[in-house]
């Protein structure tokens, strides 16, 4: 429903801020976004309008979710065996 | 009131199924029998023996907005589009071209100045002689700017079409996807991106002519991606040669600045137009050589293979994302910036 | 972490653990023991999830339906001829790219433009805003389309005090009224919902309790990368098992229970729920949002007599009744069962909402004939 992308806050000029998606620079809107944003922030843009502040260790806890869910359901093991053989087939990609 | 499709869309100039149904419909009536390929293969141009040898014809008319844009600009579109076209086919020494322009009166001197200078440099670099040409000017209003069209002409002793795929063979790109499109599209929609989006726009005979000699006979399908981007070239690929495509994803080259626009505005890289880009399908033996010469190329250095030919499915081009298999569907007209 | 490590860092793409929660996901289905639907009401989800191909490493007992999730796709006939007839007597209307070739009764918007109308495509409603104030003689309607995620950009404008010749036609679209919609049904079988996170941005997932606690179905609110989905997928099988109807929030870096206030303060200072008709659904309680009366004077439907009857194909609004695309959202039919799919619905004349979204069911099914198995292709 809609293309939410995360960008870095690079600058604040009263209700815009110019805002980085990886290269990209684009100006984004104040008007509706959750909390106050400082540069430095992480934002998500809908339609030119931040719709979200995005606290930066979000990313890790995020990754700390996908474990729990797949503990609670017993597939941890399997998971650390996946990334096991991840690890073995990334070294010998770069071999 | 008449129904909607009595009228031409936009949908039918931006090289997808809207224009492709225009075509056979209305133009392939045009089509007749000639000793090589016509009109009916709806090749990037035409080949008609003569003698021994081949004489390779392409044409097209550019009418990009805006005119000037970061990378590039109509003049050098305009050769380097023709050019590719040549090259495409396996023709890599063109003749000459012609250069035939449709201005808008008031339009600026300045500009025709600087379009002219670029085509000056681009034929230059794939050097090919601009032979002749024609000049119309018409009322204000009457037509957009400017509109340039080229014709090519070359010989070449071997055609390349772009229906040679068999099961097996692997496609390459010559370099990174969506370069030209994500730009022109950054600036048209007023979509206010800045940061690197430039066009690729480039003559690429001289790449083709490496690509060609380290290949030979292995080189089986070349296309240039651009309108319709590398899904309409795999597409018809798949469809002429009668295989099924698998694309690998990951290994798709696109610039961080293009994913990221691609991602802002829900266009995928691989539908977008690029400029300066070929597809070359290869029989899988000569993937090596024909790589290793395309790298050492400039405008070749980040070429790598992008898909397998199959016997499944023909005409089908499925696209391997990683997580998994989907159908990729064939681009429907213009592209516009989505936001769901 | 510089933007460029979010994105190259984006655990949440990362193929192998998504292998491990595929497999995950097979086993609670397996332990189900029984076929069993989940529903996302979401065309982003399903972008995301037909872009990654995600469909191809779930379980065949799992059937991951599309509801009616695109709000493009379920902006009814009559209102697309409303932004076609404004376009036709001479107003600027501006629109996202995704409506310009949904076609009303009989005509879209591109076939407005190609015929000389002014239609502009923008990629935000403020450029809507800016083209009004640089066009002041023309009369600037901007057709507000989207769930409450981009209706609530729709209500910055407006509590922005536009220019005088600046307006808004709405046809936005509210994403709880979808699942009601679903819920309510008596034949559905859907047993599990995955919510739209960005909507759930804006509204918070505390408004999906009740809906949860009515339903006696669990509903998990997603984000859009491959790992949000298979996670969230992975968590309702896990609720359904338990037969726990719960909520559980699995898009944590973005989604908070309570949503975001002061959005909502401005979404419901603008806009109201209404009901109105679905494109081949029927009348959807609270399904469409209306500018309030506090806004009429930026109501284009208000501001102008809306004259449709040079636009409209009553034939055609008849056929449109034998669109079948509400049960094929349920799960309950498919593209082959609707007498109009083929004929009068095809891909550049679409009737119902499965066949005008580019990953519809009938869309799909137009295309390749069915949805392809490619699990075994190329291997």
């Amino acid at each position: 429903m809609c293309l939410g992308v995360p960008g870095k806050v690079l600058a604040i000029d009263g209700m815009s801020a110019t805002v980085d998606f990886f290269g990209v620079r684009k100006e984004l809107r104040l008007d509706i976004v959750d909390e106050p944003v400082s540069v430095g922030d992480y934002v998500l843009n809908h339609v030119g309008f931040a719709i979200r502040r995005i606290p930066p260790d979000e990313v890790q806890e995020t990754l700390a979710l996908f474990d729990q869910i797949l503990d609670v359901s017993g597939a941890k093991a399997d998971l650390m065996a996946a990334d096991v053989r991840g690890e073995i087939a990334a070294a010998k990609h770069k071999e | 009131m008449e129904k909607p499709q009595a009228k031409i869309g936009l949908k039918h100039g931006s090289g997808g199924r809207a224009m492709r149904q225009l075509i056979e419909d209305v133009f392939l009536t045009l089509a007749s029998p000639v000793d090589g390929i016509g009109l009916s293969a709806l090749d990037d141009g035409a080949a008609i023996r003569v003698g021994d040898r081949w004489l390779v014809v392409t044409t097209d008319s550019h009418v990009v907005h805006p005119i000037f844009f970061p990378g590039g600009d109509i003049g050098r579109l305009s050769v380097s589009g023709t050019v590719n076209d040549l090259a495409m086919m396996g023709a890599t020494e063109p003749l000459g071209l012609t250069c035939a322009v449709v201005l808008e009166e008031g339009f600026p001197r300045a500009d025709l100045e600087r379009v002219v200078a670029s085509m000056r440099e681009t034929a230059r670099e794939a050097n090919a002689p601009i032979v002749t040409g024609d000049t119309k000017v018409m009322g204000k209003g009457e037509v957009d700017g400017i509109v340039l069209n080229t014709t090519g002409v070359a010989l070449a002793d071997r055609v390349v079409s772009d229906a040679g795929l068999r099961a097996g063979d692997l496609v390459i790109v010559t370099g990174t996807i969506g370069d030209h499109g994500m730009a022109i599209m950054s600036r048209r929609h007023d979509l206010r991106l800045e940061g690197d989006l430039r066009s690729d726009v480039a003559p690429l005979n001289g790449l083709v002519r490496e690509a060609l000699r380290a290949g030979g006979e292995d080189v089986v399908a070349m296309k240039d991606p651009t309108r319709g981007g590398v899904a309409g070239v795999l597409h018809e690929m798949a469809a002429k040669g009668k295989v099924g495509i698998v694309i690998d994803e990951t290994a798709l080259p696109v610039r961080d600045e293009v994913r990221a626009a691609g991602e802002m505005i829900g266009i995928d890289p691989l539908l977008v137009a690029n400029e300066g880009k070929a597809v070359i399908g290869v029989r899988a033996r000569s993937a090596d050589k024909v790589l290793a010469a395309l790298r050492a190329h400039p405008l070749g250095a980040s070429a790598i293979v992008i898909a397998t030919a199959i016997g499944e499915r023909p005409g089908a081009v499925i696209l391997d994302t990683g997580f998994g298999k989907r159908m990729l569907a064939e681009p429907e007209g213009e592209l516009l910036p989505r936001i769901c | 972490m510089a933007a460029k490590d979010l994105f190259q860092e984006l655990k949440f793409r990362d193929p192998v653990r998504a292998r491990a929660l595929s497999e995950a996901i097979g086993h609670e289905v397996a332990a189900l023991g029984r076929r069993v639907s989940v529903m996302h009401v979401c065309g982003s989800h399903e972008q995301a999830i037909a872009r990654f191909g995600l469909r191809a490493v779930l379980p065949p007992d799992l059937e991951l339906i599309m509801g009616p999730g695109c709000p493009v796709c379920v902006t009814d006939g009559p209102e697309v001829d409303e932004a076609v007839a404004l376009a036709v007597q001479g107003a600027r209307v501006c629109t996202y790219g995704d409506m310009l070739r949904l076609p009303g009764t009989a005509r879209s918007l591109a076939d407005a433009q190609a015929e000389g109308a002014k239609v502009d495509v923008v990629y935000s409603v403020s450029q809507a805003l800016e083209l009004a104030e640089k066009h002041p003689a023309d009369e600037v309607v901007f057709l507000g389309s989207g769930f409450e995620t981009t209706a609530v950009a729709t209500a910055a404008v407006a509590l922005a005090n536009p220019p005088k010749n600046f307006s808004i036609l709405s046809v936005h679209k509210y994403v709880p009224a979808a699942m009601n919609v679903v819920a309510e049904s008596p034949e559905t079988n859907i047993e599990g919902y995955i919510a739209a996170g960005h909507a759930a941005i804006i509204t918070g997932w505390g408004i999906f309790e009740p809906f949860a606690a009515r339903t006696g179905k669990p509903v998990v609110v997603a984000g859009f990368e491959p790992l949000d989905i298979l996670a969230a997928i992975l968590k309702l099988t896990e609720l359904m098992r338990a037969g726990k109807p719960e909520v559980a929030n699995v898009y944590p870096r973005c989604v908070t229970k309570e949503g975001n206030l002061a959005a909502q303060r401005s979404l419901w200072k603008v806009f109201r729920p209404v009901t109105g008709r679905w494109r081949g659904i029927a009348e959807v309680r609270d399904g469409n949002l209306d500018l309030t009366p506090e806004y009429a004077h930026l109501d284009a439907r208000k501001r102008f007599r809306i004259d449709t009857s040079p636009v409209r194909d009553e034939e055609a609004e008849e056929a449109a009744k034998g669109c079948i695309c509400g049960s094929i959202m349920l799960g309950l039919a498919n593209p082959g069962d609707c007498a109009l799919f083929g004929r009068a619905c095809v891909p550049e004349s679409p009737v119902g909402a499965c066949m005008v979204s580019s990953e519809g069911q009938c869309r799909i099914w137009h295309t390749y004939g069915g949805v392809p198995d490619l699990r075994k292709v190329g291997t």
